[in-house]
């Protein structure tokens, strides 16, 4: 195994960069640079695919060090099955991207804005993955968040979007921090930043669950746990389309390695309460991310919103690995960290396919709120079938991918009985129910946005008049599609592949899938419970042309003569349709009010006046309310006391500096005692 | 202490005298007073850096006590007395606190500044300790001048008796190069050459040097 070939697509990718520059206002200059990055991505997937392939053997690390940096440090990079697995991950997402801004990208008003940090958020992400040590960890890290705030930045002038670059920049410093702040509890007094010399450390309880809770805040903020994802939905969909996609699908997985990087490998064995806080960060999060999409009508912010979700399952699967690893149960640690990764995948492929259909509405309609939607799947049929498949997939519809994983987190879930501690054994069946509510109304979700979106009828002139978009979008689309069906089918190659990580990093896997006969999948022992994709979508195909052809061929052709069908619209005004509005109002009645504090308001005009009937909902953000409304509050507090500091008189200037120092040699005095 | 003879007893005497001047300069009320004992400030600075450049065989350091003497106790006060006389500066200074407290104070920054640099300079020779230890006071002192006064004059004159115990700590530690010393010195005459422009200004736009005026110009409450 050799790290060259990563490394110098990470070079050529920040070359790449550069060279957009000069290019980007060039006609054809902005195809070049993503047909470039396509094939770079591409390439970038071989030796991670070759290395996952390769199996079940802890020899395939490699090492390499390069005199940058800090001078008695250097720069550590490493690729192992881990980093190999979040490669595959972000390249992946990286060239589906780069392929559909092949034709989106001719839409972008400003190239010179998107594609030099295009590129440099990818080598960005990249480098992150294969950082070996904190200094280069930490350095990729802030690349990555620089390089995807200017590109949240890149539309500077629409409104909103400075606020969401302003929030992001804010919570990305504050989560880099934290980061920063956790490799020196890790490092030490004796400063051992690579990640080989934290390995051999052993820090004590204290510090390692110190570490723990800035790691939970440092990668949390990035991935986007509650309460920290506030800048989430305000960023991901200021970006353009494509990087929505990769911010959305790709750069909060980045955010998931940081985290079992250092908790998984680099801190060493879990305390148990550990794997308390991530369960019950993990269920929380993923209800209300899905409450929060439900809510919203704006289809990106949606699609943010449900990323929310998807990254509480993920830490679910990765709480419950924490629990069983503390409790030395190593096949059940396999199964729910497989569960994770699997699902770390399975949403960097659905959510960048969902972002790209988001995206292709966008360009086509110029239109992101669904009220204003409608009726698309006449205009834009392949998009809305793409569209319909991401949505399936997302909602955990066998046989697409997204049911996999779930149900394989469901599997490490009744495996907690097993689990000693009386605490846990309530804990995961209540993180459960939080996940099979969040399943459920993700479905719900999904169906509103198809629904609204592509059928019915237009709500808008612009709806009406929208045309499909072109061939490298819609190819983007449905590669990302097959993918998920793939995935969905023939899971056995996917756990498989995982293998190779939850052996480095937990000393065991999930039984070997492949061999399993009719390519089932066996979580544990297929006594106990098995799936097989493959067998349910032959099925479903099979059922679907039987009954396809039953209707054809025994359906009567008589002619009949009955009244005319209005298709249930006695009206024919599109506003008679139902709205995403009313479609979320039921959810909203029942959990609205109490988690949102959701109050409807009627308008009633007087008998006689012609104005309209009014119904006003207003709907408040606990989390924004709770945690960042005092905090700001506090800030403007501060600003204002210390605003006077600005005006005072020389002499006043002269005793702070003076009482300062009077006050350090105090301290020092003291301190020598 | 017995042991190490004349040489340490002078430059132990000398450095103590700078600190003695410096409580000299806290109490004084009038400027041509606040000025002499500026002058004879910079002269047993002069004569301390004479006398470490005879013990510790650097002649260097003479050039160091020569610039103390032309500049500091002759040029510099020369200058500020006509300073004074030509802008028909108010004669007497007005303190924000009361004598009595601002020596206290003073003698309460000796104690500290002997508290911190003997502990931490444990390893060095007995005469640089000494010689640290009073010239972080005489640094600590200036800056008490500096905050306790409102006559822009006197500021002048706490900051360089600062800069003095700057250079007392630099040539009490051996082999401080004369390059150093030299930058040092001309910093502060840069210094003098702006604030006397910068008074000439004050005086010009408001027939004061009292820097209260600067503050209400501005509309400050006080």
């Amino acid at each position: 195994m050799n790290l060259v070939p990563s490394l110098s697509i990470v070079a050529a990718l920040l070359a790449l960069g550069v060279l957009a520059v000069p290019l980007a206002p060039r006609r054809g200059g902005s195809a070049l640079v993503y047909v470039a990055a396509l094939l770079l991505t591409l390439a970038a997937l071989a030796p991670p695919v070759a290395l996952l392939l390769a199996g079940v053997d802890a020899g395939t690390v490699a090492r390499l060090s390069l005199p940058l940096g800090i001078p008695w440090l250097g720069a550590h990079f490493r690729i192992d099955a881990l980093s190999a697995f979040f490669l595959v991950v972000v390249n992946l997402g990286g060239a589906a991207s780069s392929l559909y801004s092949l034709g989106y990208g001719r839409h972008e008003p400003s190239p010179g804005r998107v594609l030099p940090f295009y590129c440099a958020f990818l080598a960005g992400m990249n480098l992150v993955v294969l950082a070996d040590d904190a200094f280069s960890f930490l350095l990729a890290w802030e690349f990555m968040s620089l390089s995807s705030w200017a590109l949240v930045m890149a539309h500077h002038r629409e409104p909103g979007n400075a606020l969401a670059g302003f929030v992001y920049l804010t919570m990305a410093s504050f989560g880099t921090l934290s980061l920063l702040l956790a490799f020196g509890v890790l490092a030490g007094p004796e400063g051992a930043y690579t990640f080989e010399q934290i390995r051999s450390r052993e820090p004590a309880p204290l510090l390692a669950s110190l570490a723990l809770v800035l790691v939970l805040l440092g990668a949390g903020s990035k991935a986007g746990l509650v309460p920290l994802h506030a800048w989430l939905p305000l960023a991901h969909p200021a970006a353009p389309s494509q990087v929505s996609a990769l911010m959305s699908g790709v750069m909060t997985k980045v955010a998931v390695y940081g985290f079992v990087r250092i908790v998984f490998d680099l801190l060493g064995e879990p305390q148990l309460w550990w794997s308390m806080v991530v369960l019950a960060l993990g269920g929380i999060t993923s209800a209300l991310g899905v409450l929060y999409a439900l809510m919203q009508h704006d289809l990106k912010k949606l699609l943010a919103y449900h990323t929310v979700e998807n990254i509480g399952i993920i830490f679910i699967g990765l709480g419950l690995a924490m629990a069983f690893r503390a409790n030395a149960m190593g096949w059940a640690a396999a199964l729910a960290l497989t569960a994770a990764l699997f699902h770390v995948l399975n949403h960097s492929l659905f959510k960048s396919l969902l972002f790209f259909g988001a995206g292709a509405v966008l360009t086509a309609t110029g239109e992101r709120d669904m009220e204003k939607l409608g009726g698309l799947i006449h205009r834009m049929p392949r998009t809305a079938f793409a569209f319909l498949a991401g949505s399936a997939a997302i909602s955990a519809l066998p046989p697409l991918n997204g049911f996999v994983s779930e149900w394989l987190t469901f599997q490490a879930m009744l495996v907690s009985p097993q689990l000693p501690q009386w605490g846990l054994k309530f804990l995961v069946p209540a993180v459960g129910a939080l996940l099979a509510l969040s399943a459920a109304l993700a479905a719900a979700c999904f169906v509103k946005a198809f629904g609204v979106t592509f059928l019915g009828r237009p709500r808008s002139e612009r709806a009406r008049t929208a045309r499909e978009v072109d061939g490298f979008a819609v190819g983007a689309m449905f590669a990302l599609a097959l993918l998920c069906l793939l995935a969905g089918v023939l899971p056995g190659v996917v756990i498989d592949g995982i293998a190779p990580v939850t052996q480095y990093l937990l000393g065991g896997r999930m039984p070997e899938q492949l061999s399993q006969a009719w390519l089932s999948i066996v979580p544990i022992t297929a006594g106990r419970s098995s799936y097989n994709g493959l067998l349910l979508f032959a099925f479903i195909a099979l059922s679907m042309v039987v009954v396809i052809t039953a209707i054809h061929r025994l359906a009567s052709h008589a002619v009949r003569r009955g009244p005319a069908w209005d298709c249930g619209f006695a009206d024919d005004n599109p506003r008679a349709q139902y709205t995403a509005g009313s479609f979320a109002q039921p959810i909203r009645r029942v959990f609205g009010t109490l988690v949102f504090a959701a109050r409807e308001h009627v308008t009633m005009p007087s008998p006689g006046d012609m104005a309209p009937a009014r119904l006003e909902v207003r709907l408040r953000d606990p989390v924004w309310e709770l945690f960042y409304a005092p905090i700001a509050v506090a800030v403007g507090f501060a600003a204002d006391r210390f605003d006077r500091l600005q005006f005072l008189t020389i002499r006043k200037y002269l005793s702070l500096v003076f009482g300062a120092l009077i006050l350090l040699l105090l301290v020092l005095v003291l301190w020598a005692r | 202490m017995n042991g190490l003879g004349l040489y340490f007893d002078v430059a132990h005497l000398l450095a103590g005298g700078l600190v003695l001047v410096s409580f000299m300069m806290l109490y004084q009320f009038r400027m041509y007073a606040l000025l002499n004992f500026y002058a004879v400030h910079a002269l047993v600075l002069s004569a301390s850096v004479a006398w470490q450049a005879l013990i510790q065989g650097a002649p260097h350091l003479y050039v160091t006590a020569g610039i103390a003497l032309v500049f500091k106790a002759l040029i510099i006060p020369v200058a500020l007395h006509r300073i004074v006389q030509r802008l028909g500066i108010h004669r007497t200074i007005e303190t924000v606190v009361g004598i009595g407290p601002t020596m206290l104070a003073g003698m309460g920054l000796v104690a500290l500044s002997i508290g911190v640099m003997l502990p931490v300079t444990g390893s060095a020779d007995i005469l640089a300790r000494e010689d640290l230890a009073f010239a972080l006071a005489v640094i600590l002192l200036g800056l008490l001048m500096m905050v306790s006064r409102h006559n822009a004059v006197s500021q002048v004159v706490g900051f360089m008796s600062l800069e003095n115990g700057l250079v007392l700590a630099a040539t009490g530690a051996k082999g401080m190069p004369l390059v150093v010393e030299i930058s040092v010195a001309f910093s502060v005459l840069i210094a003098f050459i702006v604030i006397g422009i910068f008074l000439f200004r004050i005086r010009e736009r408001f027939d004061t040097v009292d820097v209260q005026a600067l503050d209400s110009f501005r509309g400050e409450r006080r």
